[in-house]
């Protein structure tokens, strides 16, 4: 947001290069296949395996799944840069002040 | 507004070579990451705030995966039905976005059961600081998942009026409605694992 | 234009044609009538907010004074607080937004435009509907700050000299405060996007006007914080409305939470509501000192980082709720360390003026007015930073004369700087110069009169929201002068109503650039037309307009460019003059959208669920009605062609 030139600013060039709907059918089944994973960890831990396995695994999946959403459903991975900065930006703010009152109410 | 001409590329004309519209709503969902932010935080500060009512050994994770996996699968078919009206098909376009509304039902009607169950189990909204969060938080992501439904039915809808065609106009504003769609899905993700999957026992 | 031609009127209504009468306004999409609307709506609460004050202020006039009674005392001063900040200040600074920014960035609109009048009618429906709050037995009564578990008791939980619900009137704030922030933040998405998307060709950032720069960040912080005050007050509501225990200790609820999220949103809003005032002048300085802006891009980088640390210092508000040391040294420090970029932006401002050729006219007084005052208000803001002293400060006096020194001599100094300096831009007429003058010496005066001995007050102990104190505490004296000079105040608001009334009817007449000013939006006339520049200009400098006045002109040929859009569409073969920009049509639906926001409140507050329907079915259908609207109405043939 620093710098703007006189014309449209192209920041991200690839802004054209759309995924076919194949490329999302691939994606949703990645997607279908780390939920059951998630599923199968929230068994893994009932049936007795420690959270310290099973919770950052778990952590792990959902930013994957996240990710994926965001960047190929949500076009973030090809689309303008302005667009990421201003959800990303509202993401980020979002995490570190709440984890600061978590952490300031819990302790 | 009258520079929605339809030779025009979208954005054109405009500093950032985007449409406004789009800039807009990705404004809102930087914001929206705020809103859900703020419940999903409270609901774990009050896992352990339980009283004497039931705590989230009450879920039930298998019908709970099935109605998140079919959240998942109505963002594909958000996503085709982006497609189709890119590649100009309208019949695909209305199969594939009434498809999404559809799923997009089941999935509130999924939480409508689960509600039920649990207020038959022994936990309403005013049992404990634990319920009140948890009914607030996934109800406030049911309205936003009828707003989107009501939205994909109104541009199933004016597809048959002309008012969604295949102008850049209404791609633009499928495109929108899309992206708060995947949103929506984005923060069942994360509802799904930090209400149902992790284990309690650990944070409380 | 062909594309609106060939679109059938499909919509729901046809949309409304009249461009003049009060029909107009009631449908305008115009960003400059929305503006002049925000304006009025904000002077109206302001002076309800004053009057509440002045009530206030007769009661503590004296020690035990029975001018109000106890539960009208907690009512006023809460109202008068949620008005000054939600209604009066933040729509006020609204105004300016919706008015200026698109001039400024040489647009013919707002992205928008809909929404944006959207935006006026819903803020104008939740100040109506918190206003209700009297007809149905009681305003809101435990504070602005409205602190858990007190909302959900009350400030008299044994029923000794209160009746009434006590739940209705939180669900008056609750609701009221939630409709305001949508109007709140539909204005920022908007005009992130307009400052963002449509500035003129050449208009880089960082030649933007410091205004425009400081309403940008002034939309971001609200963009973030409004979500958050939406979450603790949906919190309230289920709480107080339906039994929820989001901050019931006895079901395992957590007080402390209403403080983090309301100060979470609480010190971004310190912002919102400054930051504003801070563009204001620092576009009226160098007008009135004849030299450029001291320091430009310090100002503004001083501006955005505020916008960030302003999410760092949320807690400095509640050292003494018991967050332990680590947390009060570590919210202690970041507090001071935010006086950094503020002081910054007041020694540029002291550069500007250090050898410029003053012109004292009535904006440049206020502007001066903001820097000295917020300076003392900044200062005594320092003192609050250190915690042990905070401990003794909070919840006296000192506080609210603290405050009062930022927001009112700060926030309403450079808004009525404002005034002075934008009045002839949108009416063609100046306010008269000797009531201007008037007006600023009696506010002055009046103002430090108000609350500099509360600073006194505060540090001999007098606590704050005491309906009233027992005489020989020594406060007597200095509460008698506190409530003189708000009376002085009063005086001068209302010699500033006067001047308005009287230079809106017959004004001296003011041309284009009337103070020599250096920005592009006064290119344009007095009052600018519809489509704001029948040719948007091409920015070749900051201070565009000075530049093209002292600096051998603007250089380059300026470029037709179609409505709405900022360039290339020239470049499309379409030739375009004044006479045929097409502007959007006046439209019916955010006039009716927003009516059914607060019949929907009135219902959760009566339990009449069928009211709540009704309203939420209006707001719905509104909103396809929207969707179907046609871009505008098809002009009949003839018109087009011989236009």
């Amino acid at each position: 947001m620093t710098q703007s030139t006189q014309t449209p600013e192209h920041e991200g060039e690839e802004a054209h290069s759309h995924p076919s709907p194949g490329d999302y059918v691939m994606i949703a089944v990645i997607l279908a296949v780390l939920t059951a994973l998630e599923v199968g960890l929230y068994w893994a831990g009932e049936a007795g395996t420690p959270p310290v396995a099973t919770v950052p695994a778990l952590v792990f999946l959902t930013v994957v799944k996240f990710a994926l959403v965001a960047m190929w459903f949500m076009h973030l991975r090809f689309d303008r840069r302005v667009f990421s900065r201003l959800f990303v930006g509202g993401l980020i703010l979002a995490l570190i002040i709440y984890a600061v009152v978590l952490a300031m109410t819990v302790l | 507004m009258a520079t929605d001409t339809e030779s025009a590329a979208p954005g054109a004309g405009t500093n950032f070579g985007v449409p406004n519209e789009k800039m807009g709503m990705w404004a809102f969902l930087g914001s929206e990451c705020l809103f859900f932010g703020a419940f999903i935080s409270v609901y774990v500060l009050y896992l352990g705030g339980t009283g004497d009512g039931p705590g989230p050994a009450i879920f039930d994770i298998p019908f709970t995966s099935v109605s998140t996996f079919v959240l998942l699968m109505s963002s594909l078919a958000m996503v085709m039905a982006l497609a189709a009206i890119q590649d100009g098909d309208m019949r695909r376009f209305r199969t594939w976005t009434l498809g999404t509304a559809l799923m997009g039902l089941t999935f509130l009607s999924g939480q409508v059961y689960e509600y039920t169950v649990f207020v038959e189990e022994g936990m309403g909204l005013t049992t404990s600081a634990f319920s009140t969060a948890f009914f607030v938080l996934t109800s406030f992501h049911g309205v936003h998942v009828s707003i989107g439904v009501l939205m994909l039915g109104a541009l199933w809808f004016m597809s048959f009026t002309g008012r969604i065609d295949t102008s850049q106009r209404s791609q633009t504003a499928v495109e929108n409605i899309g992206l708060y769609w995947h949103f929506v899905d984005i923060i069942w993700i994360l509802i799904f694992t930090v209400v149902y999957l992790i284990p309690v026992d650990l944070l409380t | 234009m062909t594309a609106v031609a060939d679109t059938p009127s499909k919509g729901l209504l046809s949309r409304p044609g009249a461009s003049s009468g009060w029909t107009s306004w009631l449908t305008t999409v115009d960003h400059k009538k929305i503006g002049i609307m925000y304006f009025a709506a904000a002077l109206i609460f302001f002076l309800v907010g004053g009057l509440e004050a002045l009530l206030m202020r007769a009661q503590l006039s004296t020690a035990n004074a029975s001018v109000l009674s106890a539960d009208a005392y907690n009512q006023l001063f809460t109202m008068h607080g949620l008005t000054m900040i939600f209604f009066a200040i933040m729509p006020m600074s609204a105004a300016f937004f919706n008015y200026l920014l698109p001039l400024m960035i040489g647009a013919r609109d707002v992205a928008f435009p809909r929404l944006n009048a959207l935006s006026l009618w819903v803020f104008i429906a939740a100040g109506i509907f918190l206003y209700s709050s009297w007809l149905f037995g009681g305003a809101p009564d435990t504070t602005w700050v409205n602190y858990a578990p007190v909302q959900e008791v009350g400030p008299d939980p044994a029923g000794l000299t209160l009746g009434g619900d006590h739940d209705q009137r939180m669900l008056f704030y609750s609701l009221g405060l939630q409709i305001a922030g949508i109007a709140s933040l539909a204005s920022a998405i908007n005009l992130i996007v307009t400052v963002l998307n449509m500035r003129a060709p050449g208009l880089t950032f960082m030649r933007m006007p410091v205004f425009v720069w400081m309403s940008l960040v002034v939309q971001f912080l609200i963009l973030f914080a409004m979500p958050v005050i939406g979450v603790a007050l949906w919190q309230l509501m289920f709480d107080v409305g339906f039994d929820g225990n989001f901050f019931r200790v006895d079901a395992g609820g957590q007080p402390i939470l209403w403080q983090h999220l309301f100060w979470l949103f609480g010190h971004p809003e310190v912002y919102i509501l400054i930051l504003p005032a801070f563009g204001i002048v620092s576009e009226i300085l160098p007008t009135f000192a004849r030299k450029p802006l001291f320091g430009y891009a310090a100002i503004v980088f001083s501006g955005i980082a505020i916008g960030f640390m302003g999410w760092g210092v949320w807690a400095h508000h509640m050292f003494t709720s018991g967050l332990g040391p680590v947390a009060n040294a570590a919210f202690g420090l970041s507090t001071m360390f935010i006086a950094v970029p503020t002081g910054i932006k007041i020694f540029n401002w002291v550069g500007t003026m250090w050898g410029g050729r003053m012109r004292f006219s009535p904006p440049m007084l206020f502007a001066i007015g903001l820097v000295a005052m917020f300076t003392i208000g900044g200062l005594s803001g320092v003192t609050h930073a250190v915690v042990p002293s905070d401990a003794q400060q909070h919840d006296t006096y000192y506080v609210v004369a603290h405050f009062h020194y930022v927001l009112f001599g700060g926030a309403i100094f450079g808004l009525f700087a404002g005034v002075y300096y934008w009045f002839p831009k949108a009416f063609g007429k100046f306010l008269n110069d000797r009531l201007g003058k008037t007006h600023f010496w009696l506010q002055l005066i009046g103002f430090n009169l108000a609350f500099g001995p509360q600073h006194v007050l505060g540090l001999n102990g007098m606590p704050r929201r005491y309906y009233t104190y027992p005489s020989g505490m020594g406060w007597d004296m200095w509460n008698m002068v506190s409530t003189i000079g708000a009376f002085i105040i009063a005086l001068s608001v209302l010699i500033f109503v006067v001047n308005l009334v009287k230079s809106v009817r017959s004004g001296e007449q003011a041309d284009a650039d009337p103070w020599d000013a250096r920005t592009i939006e006064w290119l344009s006339a007095s009052p600018p037309p519809p489509h704001n520049y029948d040719e948007v200009p091409v920015v070749t400098s900051r201070d565009e307009a000075w530049h093209r006045k002292y600096a051998g002109g603007g250089g380059e040929v300026p470029r037709p460019v179609p409505a709405g859009a900022s360039a290339d569409h020239a470049e499309h073969g379409e030739e375009h003059h004044g006479e045929h920009i097409h502007m959007p049509d006046p439209s019916y639906w955010p006039l009716i959208l927003a009516a059914g926001l607060p019949l929907a409140a009135w219902g959760v507050v009566t339990g009449l669920w069928a009211l709540s329907g009704i309203g939420l079915g209006i707001v719905l259908l509104s909103a396809f009605g929207w969707a179907m609207e046609p871009e505008s109405e098809p002009e009949p043939h003839a018109e087009s062609e011989h236009a």
